[in-house]
């Protein structure tokens, strides 16, 4: 297990490498943060002055060579737009972040998993067909547009939820969230619920396919046939069979959320890090940038190994093998 | 669910209740947000706007961009070279203490060092050579020689509490750092909130990165007491979900509402549109160099836009009431000149070109062009109100008489840069002036690039004419106002004359409020929310 963990976290550091590698000469080459950072009215001195204090002034790779010096030292440098270090303001942004992602990712399963169970156990009724439509309607809609629906259902025409913005929080070990009040989960809400709609649709499909192949199998028969009820045969030799694929997908769906959530925070004004990466791109913030980025590998890296995980609790049979 | 519905709706219906009965809340949507609290940070748009409602200036600028008095009651030239203003008595800052000439001195200090910063407001202080303190009341000024836009310069930042960033006791000033001050806070104790003092009539409250600025109102302002007992201001980027915001009526003022979308809020039962002139011109400069350049094909590699006829051919193929008219949706004023005609130093003489297709072609033709050529227009898509439609109605233009033209429009990022390298033969951009009118674009865009003078810091065409250069450099050493002015409207006629640089038009700036309320619209297109106020 521990050779296990440690190619693991080998792999990350040669991902995450590579990553910043790329980002940062390509956001050297889309263009040069003074020219959007410095006001116009200053002249050719001040934006000389400027670009030495960013240390944009030296070629791209001293300033690569310093970055890395940076990073040996656990410095992944500082933001040009805010003078504050980068992992600093992204750790800032991160905790709305997680919480819209976990509220979208267990909405998700709490809708998903038993209207795709439904479906799978009665494929003919007409409720089944009717979520199964929904799924693909959840499927297919763009992002962007069903918040923007999501707004004007909720916020203008019916004005019963707040149309953007984080609301009310409160500290919880320091980390401020917002689902411990009314204020903060009436603006938690809409967003996660926009995160989710794809989500539940996956989830729906997972689990519907599941419980359709796994109710035919000769266990489930035969624990039927032992007469238990069918309650205990749906929740304990179904459910925990088809929890494999949902757990995987489910576990990768959430690293994207954290990680790009970008459309829906863009839409909802939701101040978490998908909103800074965006607009940390549009001013070529490139620390921020970078930084993000890097961070971003190492979770899905994590998240994936959580997910492995998992899966030897959920089946046996998994831990059995890597044993072997 | 339906439960958690019902309740949140409850929860936003009492919320909305109880408010207005306790205190007056006004919501701003931003589409920027400030990078910092810190007013002496980032001398940029967004972070100059918020600094107007929390800290002022020794003198400010009134919407219409003409000076007017704030921490400064007058002021008067002994001589060219010497400034003397008068301090109002009895303002107090946030914090009780009293302001005095003292925290002037410390503001003046801090402003070339303060870490880090991305553009720097050492522009508006680099031109005094000393500045003093006779007493606490006095400021007294002196520069190297004459130099007119001291005022405008002084204008342009906000006055901080000496104490509040932690320095007690008297203030030097000196150009190459002020004894007795070693250090100065960075700008994260202005984000906390901790040296977030100023003397305006709003004060700090609370700032969460990315999410709002609440401020409250300075009970003991100086000036009008200001309307709304709180403030907070939000950033929402999207233009999308600025408008639905408006709409849900989470916010009751929103800033840059679309263009398409003004229509809408006009007719809309709840909400409304004032808007106002701006100083921002949209322009179109050439590449002055000469040859080759780098976006102009089928001229055997000369650079056509040296020659006078072609520039002026250019411009007479610019229909700029049409683009007005069905670009901008009137949403636009079209310009003759860099500055609008009610800034200083606009020549009274100069009126908006009229299109003329068959002269230009005429025009064309005499350069030793008669079939044209072919041309890349560069504009950015994101800067400017309808920029990027601008661009193509400005190309399909040039196209009608015979400059082929293909419109290269990129995200502000990587246009700047570019145009930066100077990698377009002719781009579309815009400059806002501020209070020293026609002075800001003439030494910003058309006077020869010259570090040593700061002349020419925009001048990403590289236009040069001694006979401009001189005019304005006289202009920059003439403190008697009407001879100042009467020097930029000379230059402005040469700049006109030569199609240095050609303007389209001025931006009008819309706001979306909430109905019932009406905000005085700034022509350097800051959102200040002192000024919104009900309609009766």
């Amino acid at each position: 297990m521990l050779a296990y963990l440690i190619r693991r976290f080998g792999q990350a550091i040669l991902v995450m490498s590579v990553m910043a590698t790329i980002v940062f000469f390509g956001l050297y080459m889309v263009g040069n943060p003074v020219d959007l950072l410095i006001n116009p009215e200053d002249d050719l001195l001040a934006q000389e002055a400027a670009i030495r204090r960013l240390g944009l002034d030296k070629p791209v790779h001293i300033q690569f060579f310093h970055f890395l010096g940076g990073l040996v030292q656990g410095d992944l440098g500082t933001s040009f737009v805010h003078n504050t270090p980068a992992l600093e303001l992204i750790l800032s942004r991160l905790p709305a972040t997680l919480e819209l992602a976990f509220l979208g990712v267990f909405f998700a399963l709490v809708i998903g998993i038993p209207l795709g169970m439904y479906a799978g156990l009665y494929p003919k009724s007409p409720v089944s067909r009717t979520i199964m439509a929904g799924s693909v309607i959840g499927f297919s809609t763009p992002n962007f547009w069903q918040g923007l629906m999501l707004i004007m259902l909720f916020a203008v025409f019916w004005r019963i939820l707040p149309a953007g913005g984080r609301g009310e929080t409160v500290d919880v070990l320091g980390i401020p969230v917002s689902f411990l009040t009314w204020d903060g989960l009436s603006h938690l809400f809409l967003p996660a619920l926009n995160v989710a709609i794809y989500k539940i649709s996956l989830v729906i499909r997972l689990t519907r396919a599941g419980t359709a192949e796994i109710g035919l199998q000769d266990y489930v028969k035969y624990a039927r046939a032992r007469g238990l009820s069918e309650w205990r045969v749906i929740n304990v030799h179904i459910l925990k069979n088809i929890l494999i694929p949902v757990v995987t997908v489910v576990g990768l769906e959430l690293g994207n959320v954290i990680a790009f959530a970008v459309v829906t925070e863009t839409v909802f004004a939701w101040p978490g890090i998908g909103k800074l990466l965006i607009d940390s791109i549009g001013l070529l913030d490139r620390p921020v940038v970078v930084a993000y980025l890097m961070l971003t590998v190492f979770m899905f890296v994590m998240i994936n190994l959580v997910v492995d995980i998992i899966y030897s609790l959920l089946d046996p049979r998994i831990r059995v093998k890597r044993r072997a | 669910m339906n439960k958690l519905l019902a309740k949140a709706a409850l929860a936003v219906g009492v919320a909305a209740l109880a408010g207005p009965a306790l205190t007056e809340t006004l919501t701003a949507g931003f589409a920027s947000e400030p990078s910092s609290v810190d007013p002496l940070y980032h001398n940029l748009g967004p972070n100059n706007a918020i600094r107007k409602h929390i800290f002022e200036g020794l003198v400010g600028e009134d919407p219409n961009l003409g000076i007017e008095p704030l921490l400064a009651e007058s002021w008067d030239n002994p001589d060219a070279t010497t400034w003397l203003f008068n301090l109002r008595k009895g303002v107090k800052f946030h914090d009780g203490s009293e302001f005095t000439s003292r925290d002037f001195l410390y503001t003046a200090c801090r402003i070339p060092n303060v870490p880090n910063s991305p553009s720097s407001f050492e522009g508006f202080t680099k031109r005094a050579e000393t500045i003093e303190a006779p007493d606490d009341y006095t400021i007294k000024v002196t520069t190297p020689g004459p130099y007119p836009l001291l005022l405008s310069d002084f204008a342009s930042f906000g006055v901080v509490s000496a104490s509040a960033a932690g320095h007690d006791g008297p203030v030097t000033y000196a150009k190459d750092g002020c004894p007795g001050i070693d250090n100065y806070p960075d700008s994260a104790a202005y984000n906390s909130g901790e040296a977030a003092v100023g003397t305006g009539a709003y004060k700090y409250v609370e700032f969460v990165q990315g999410d709002h600025l609440t401020l409250a109102k300075n009970e003991n302002y100086w000036g009008e007491a200001a309307h709304w007992d709180e403030i907070v201001i939000r950033p929402i980027s999207n233009d999308g979900a600025r408008v639905a915001a408006l709409l849900a009526g989470d916010v009751d003022i929103i800033e840059k509402p679309p263009a398409q979308d003004l229509e809408r809020l006009r007719a809309e039962a709840g909400t409304d549109v004032v808007q106002g002139a701006s100083s921002r011109v949209i322009y179109l400069h050439f590449d002055h160099v000469g040859d080759p350049t780098p976006g102009v094909s089928g001229t055997d590699g000369k650079n056509p836009f040296m020659d006078v006829r072609v520039r002026k051919a250019v411009s007479l193929a610019i229909d700029r009431a049409l683009i007005v008219d069905k670009i901008m949706d009137g949403l636009a004023v079209p310009a003759g000149q860099l500055v609008p005609d009610f800034m200083r130093g606009v020549n009274p003489n100069i009126a908006v070109e009229e299109a003329n297709v068959e002269e230009a072609k005429r025009l064309l033709a005499e350069a030793g062009y008669p079939d044209g050529f072919g041309l890349i227009l560069g504009s950015p898509n994101d800067r400017y109100i309808n920029d990027a439609k601008i661009a193509q109605a400005v190309a399909q233009m040039l196209t009608r008489v015979g400059i082929r033209t293909e419109v290269d429009a990129t995200t502000k990022s990587v246009f700047f840069s570019r145009r930066n390298k100077y990698e377009f033969s002719l781009y579309m951009a815009g400059w806002g002036s501020g209070s020293a009118g026609m002075a800001s674009p003439l030494r910003a865009l058309v006077a020869t690039q010259n570090k040593d003078k700061g002349l020419g810091g925009t001048n990403r065409g590289r236009y040069s004419n001694p006979e401009l250069d001189a005019v304005i450099e006289e202009a920059l050493v003439t403190v008697d106002a009407a001879a100042h002015d009467a020097l930029l409207a000379k230059a402005s006629q040469i700049v006109r004359d030569d199609y240095a640089i050609l303007t389209l038009h001025y931006e009008v700036t819309p706001w979306a409020l909430r109905k019932g309320l009406t905000i005085t619209p700034r022509a350097d297109q800051h959102t200040v929310l002192t000024t919104v106020r009900p309609v009766n």
